[in-house]
C-alpha cells in the first residue's frame, strides 16, 4: 500500500495583524503530527512567495489594497477549501475602522497635513499598492469556504479545525472553541 | 431664559407624577417627555434614573430600543415617511425626495437650522390611503406632490401642528365588505349583562365550544387560553389586549379601535370576568397615537354607564378597568411575550416560552393576551351562540376575518369575510386585474402566486393575521422580497445573534444581487441563512424572515436570474471602481493601478 500522499497548506496574512499565524502557532508541538498529515505551500514558515495547487488555503486579514486582491485570488484560483480565519478576513475587523472614512481625507491627513512624512506628498510609486476606496471581508472578493471566527481564533480552535478537515469531516467548532471577540 | 436642565426637569416632574414614579411605566414616562422637549437629553436620563431609583443604563437601553426614541435632538418637525412596498409602489420615495430638495435636508439628519428631520419608518398602516408619513407622531395620508409641497410650505412657516388643515389628518375607515363583526348593532355592555348571568365557568365553556380561534395569525384556541389563565394560580390575573399591529399591509385592527371600540373593550371586560382580571391593558401602536384620545373617551364614557370600574353593572366585586399603553415604534412588540416587556417599560425582546403568559405574563403574573380582533369575536361568538357561531366559516375556522386589502387594486380596504373564501374571490371583489401575487399575512406570510389563487384563507389552507397585498404584473416581485427583507433586519431586536446577523447577511446578499453582483452561489447562500434562521432563532421574526425570499424565489425565480451574473462567484462591489479615489489622490495610471475582472 502507497503511502497516504500529504495535503498540501498554504497560509497569508492580508490587511491583519498576524496575530491568528500566532494563534496558529499555538498548537504547539501538534505542529509536529500536523506536519505528518500536511506540507506547507506558500506560507511565512516557508517563505514561498507565490502558491501552487493547494488542498487548503487559510486566509487572515481584510482586503484594504489591490495587492490584497491579487493575493487572494491566487489563492482562490490554487485552494480546493478556501478559509477565512479570523474576525479582520470574515468582518473587516480593526482595518475596517477606516470605512467611515473619507479615503481623500486619510490619505491627506498622513501624508499632506501631518509635518515629517514623504516630503508632503502622496507617495504614487508603482511598486506601492493602492489602497481602496473601503476595507472589505474576503467574502466579498472571491468565494469563501469556511469561516473561523475569532480575533484571534484559539490554537485549540484552529487544531480542530484542521484535524478535522484532514479527517474529511464537516469541521465543527462547538462551545468553547467558538469566539466571536 | 430657563437652561436645559431646568426645562426637562420643569417637564419631568409632573409626567413622573402622572405615572406614579413607577419604572414599569418607563416607556410611557419617555414617550411624553419626548412629546414634551423634542428628545431625551441626558441630564433628563439622569434626572429620571434618579427619581425611579434605577440604573441611568437601563433608561438608555429602552431608550435606545425603540425607533421612536431619539437620545439626540431632533428637528423641530420630526417627519417619518411609511416604508412599506404599498407605499413605494405609490411613489413615497420620490415624495421623500421631493420633501429632502424642497427643505434642504438630508435624509437621516436634521437640518442645519435644526427645523426638520426627514426619514423612513416601518409600515404606519395606512395601506388603502398611502402614501402616508408621520410628521411628530400624528399621521398623514393620501400624500400626492401637491400635499408634500403645502406640508413642506407649513413646516418652513413654523406653522403649528394644530392648525395645519385638518384633511390632512383624516384617516378613511374604507370598509368595502362588512359582515357579523362590522353588522353588529350590539349596545355597549349587552352580551356584558347576559355574560354576567352565565359566570365565569360557563363563559369559558361556550367560548371554546364556539372553537373561537386568535385572529392575531397564529390561530390559538381562545377558550382554552382563557380556561388555563383561569386556572392559573397568582396574585392577579391580567387581560391584554394586543393592538400592536405591526405586520405590514396590516390595518384591521386601526379601522376596529374606530368603529367598534366598544366592542373591543366588551371582549376585554369579559374576559376579564373569565379569567377573574382587575386591570386591563390595550397595547395601542404608536403609529396609532391619534386614536389615543378618542378610545380614552370611550373608556370614561363606559366608567360612566358603570361598564368599567368597581361593581360592573351591579355585579359585585366585579371590579376591571383598562389602561391604553402607547407603543414607540417596534414591530417585534407584536410578540406577545416581547409586548409584555414592554408593557413593564422594558425593551421589547421576547421571553424563552414556556412558561407561556397565562401562567407568568404581566409582572409574571397569569395573563390572557389576544388580539383586537379576537376580543370582538368572543362577544360575538357568545352572544350567538356556539353552534350558530360555527356554522360561520369552515370546519377549523370559525367565524368571519377582516381582510386589510391594499397595492394594485381599485378598491383597498377592508373586507369581512366568512373564513374559507378564495383568494381569487377577494381579488374580484377588490376589484383586482392582471394580478401577479398576492402577499397574504404580510412579509412573514405567504406569497401567493396566480396558479394558486383557489387556495382559501382559513387555518387549513392560508392562516393569516389580515393582510393581503395585490401585486400586478407590472410589479418586480423580487424587489417586494427586497423591501421585506430590508424591513427584518430593520426590526431585528438584536437579542439573539442568528436573527442579528442573518437578517443583516439576507438584506445584503439581496442588495448585492440588486446591484447586479450577484450569482448563483448567492441564491444557494440564501437558503443556508434560511436554515439558520429558522433553527437558531429565537422567535417567529427569525423563523420567518427568509420567507419572502423563499416564497419569490419558487414562484418568481427568473425575477431574480435575470439580475444575476453568469459566473459561480461575483465580489461584492466594483473592484476598480474601489481604486478610483486612491489613482486621483496619487495621479497613478498604470496597470497596476487597476484591477481587472478575473480572467480578462
Amino acid at each position: 500500500m502507497t503511502e497516504k500522499k500529504k495535503l498540501r497548506i498554504a497560509t497569508t496574512s492580508l490587511a491583519g495583524c498576524f496575530g491568528c499565524h500566532m494563534s496558529f502557532l499555538d498548537i504547539d508541538e501538534r505542529l509536529f503530527p500536523l506536519l505528518e498529515l500536511v506540507e506547507f505551500d506558500r506560507s511565512p514558515l516557508t517563505d514561498i512567495k507565490h502558491c501552487g495547487p493547494c488542498d487548503i488555503g487559510l486566509v487572515e486579514g481584510g482586503i484594504c489594497n489591490a495587492e490584497n486582491v491579487h493575493v487572494l485570488r491566487e489563492f482562490r484560483k490554487n485552494c480546493k477549501i478556501l478559509i477565512a480565519i479570523g474576525a479582520c478576513a470574515i468582518n473587516g475587523g480593526l482595518p475596517a475602522q477606516r470605512n467611515h472614512l473619507d479615503l481623500r481625507s486619510c490619505l491627506t491627513e498622513v501624508y499632506l497635513t501631518e509635518p515629517g512624512l514623504a516630503h508632503g506628498h502622496i507617495p504614487n510609486d508603482p511598486e506601492l499598492p493602492l489602497p481602496l476606496d473601503k476595507v472589505h471581508p474576503l467574502h466579498e472578493v472571491v468565494k469563501i469556504d469556511y469561516f473561523i471566527p475569532g480575533c484571534p481564533p484559539s490554537g485549540d480552535a484552529i487544531w480542530k479545525f484542521l484535524t478535522d478537515l484532514i479527517a474529511g469531516k464537516t469541521p465543527e467548532l462547538g462551545f468553547g472553541l467558538i469566539e466571536y471577540d | 431664559m430657563p437652561t436645559e436642565v431646568g426645562l426637562s426637569t420643569a417637564c419631568l416632574d409632573p409626567i413622573l407624577g402622572r405615572h406614579g414614579h413607577d419604572a414599569s411605566n418607563l416607556l410611557q414616562i419617555l414617550r411624553e417627555l419626548q412629546d414634551c422637549i423634542g428628545y431625551l437629553p441626558a441630564d433628563a436620563i439622569t434626572y429620571l434614573a434618579d427619581k425611579l431609583a434605577i440604573p441611568r443604563v437601563r433608561i438608555e437601553s429602552v431608550a435606545s430600543f425603540y425607533s421612536f426614541l431619539n437620545l439626540q435632538p431632533r428637528g423641530e418637525y420630526r417627519v417619518l415617511f411609511s416604508d412599506n412596498i404599498t407605499d413605494r409602489m405609490l411613489g413615497s420615495a420620490e415624495l421623500m425626495q421631493q420633501m429632502c430638495q424642497q427643505l434642504w435636508a438630508e435624509p437621516g439628519k436634521v437640518s442645519e437650522d435644526g427645523l426638520v428631520s426627514i426619514n423612513t419608518t416601518s409600515c404606519t398602516g395606512m395601506c388603502d390611503q398611502g402614501p402616508a408619513l408621520l410628521v411628530n407622531g400624528r399621521a398623514i395620508t393620501r400624500l400626492t406632490h401637491q400635499r408634500v409641497q403645502e406640508i413642506g410650505q407649513l413646516i418652513r412657516n413654523h406653522t403649528q401642528l394644530d392648525e395645519w388643515p385638518a384633511d390632512f389628518f383624516r384617516v378613511e375607515d374604507n370598509i368595502r365588505r362588512s359582515d357579523l363583526m362590522l353588522d353588529n348593532r350590539l349596545a355597549p355592555g349587552e352580551v356584558l349583562r347576559a355574560a354576567l348571568a352565565l359566570g365565569a365557568d360557563k363563559i369559558v365553556e361556550a367560548i371554546k365550544q364556539s372553537a373561537l380561534r386568535g385572529r392575531g395569525g397564529a390561530g390559538f384556541p381562545t377558550g382554552l387560553k382563557w380556561e388555563s389563565c383561569r386556572n392559573a394560580k397568582g396574585s392577579e390575573h391580567y387581560v391584554v389586549c394586543n393592538a400592536d399591529e405591526g405586520e405590514p399591509g396590516t390595518f384591521k385592527d386601526r379601522v376596529l379601535l374606530t368603529r367598534q371600540a366598544d366592542l373591543v373593550f366588551d371582549g376585554m371586560t369579559l374576559c376579564a370576568l373569565a379569567v377573574g382580571a382587575k386591570q386591563g391593558f390595550l397595547y395601542l401602536r404608536g403609529e396609532y397615537q391619534y386614536l389615543l384620545e378618542p378610545l380614552e373617551t370611550v373608556l370614561q364614557r363606559r366608567r360612566d354607564a358603570n361598564l368599567l370600574g368597581t361593581n360592573i353593572l351591579g355585579q359585585p366585586s366585579f371590579d376591571f378597568d383598562i389602561k391604553i399603553h402607547l407603543g414607540a415604534g417596534a414591530y417585534i412588540c407584536g410578540e406577545e411575550s416581547a409586548l409584555i416587556e414592554s408593557l413593564e417599560g422594558k425593551r421589547g425582546v421576547p421571553r424563552n416560552r414556556p412558561p407561556f403568559p397565562v401562567t407568568h405574563g404581566y409582572m409574571q403574573q397569569p395573563t390572557a393576551v389576544d388580539n383586537v380582533e379576537t376580543f370582538c369575536q368572543s362577544v360575538l361568538a357568545l352572544h350567538m351562540g356556539a353552534e350558530k357561531y360555527r356554522a360561520i366559516g369552515t370546519e377549523k375556522s370559525a367565524g368571519s376575518k377582516l381582510i386589510s386589502v391594499s397595492g394594485d387594486c381599485p378598491l383597498p380596504g377592508i373586507y369581512e369575510y366568512p373564513f374559507g373564501v378564495s383568494v381569487r374571490e377577494m381579488l374580484q371583489n377588490c376589484g383586482a386585474v392582471n394580478t401577479r401575487a398576492v402577499q397574504v399575512s404580510g412579509p412573514s406570510g405567504v406569497c401567493v402566486a396566480e396558479s394558486e389563487f383557489d387556495r382559501k384563507l382559513g387555518f387549513e389552507d392560508l392562516p393569516t393575521a389580515g393582510a393581503f397585498m395585490v401585486f400586478d404584473d407590472s410589479r418586480d416581485m423580487f424587489e417586494v422580497a427586497r423591501n421585506f427583507v430590508h424591513f427584518f433586519a430593520h426590526e431585528s431586536c438584536g437579542f439573539c445573534t442568528p436573527c442579528r446577523v442573518g437578517t443583516s447577511m439576507l438584506k445584503q446578499t439581496m442588495d448585492k444581487v440588486a446591484a447586479g453582483h450577484g450569482t448563483q452561489y448567492d441564491l444557494r447562500e440564501i437558503e443556508n441563512l434560511d436554515r439558520v434562521l429558522q433553527t437558531g432563532s429565537h422567535c417567529g421574526l427569525g423563523h420567518t424572515a427568509c420567507n419572502p425570499v423563499l416564497h419569490t424565489l419558487k414562484h418568481f425565480r427568473p425575477a431574480y436570474e435575470s439580475r444575476l451574473k453568469s459566473l459561480d462567484f461575483e465580489p461584492a462591489f466594483d473592484l476598480d471602481g474601489a481604486l478610483a479615489r486612491a489613482r486621483q489622490m496619487t495621479g497613478r495610471d498604470d496597470a497596476g493601478a487597476h484591477l481587472k475582472p478575473e480572467g480578462a
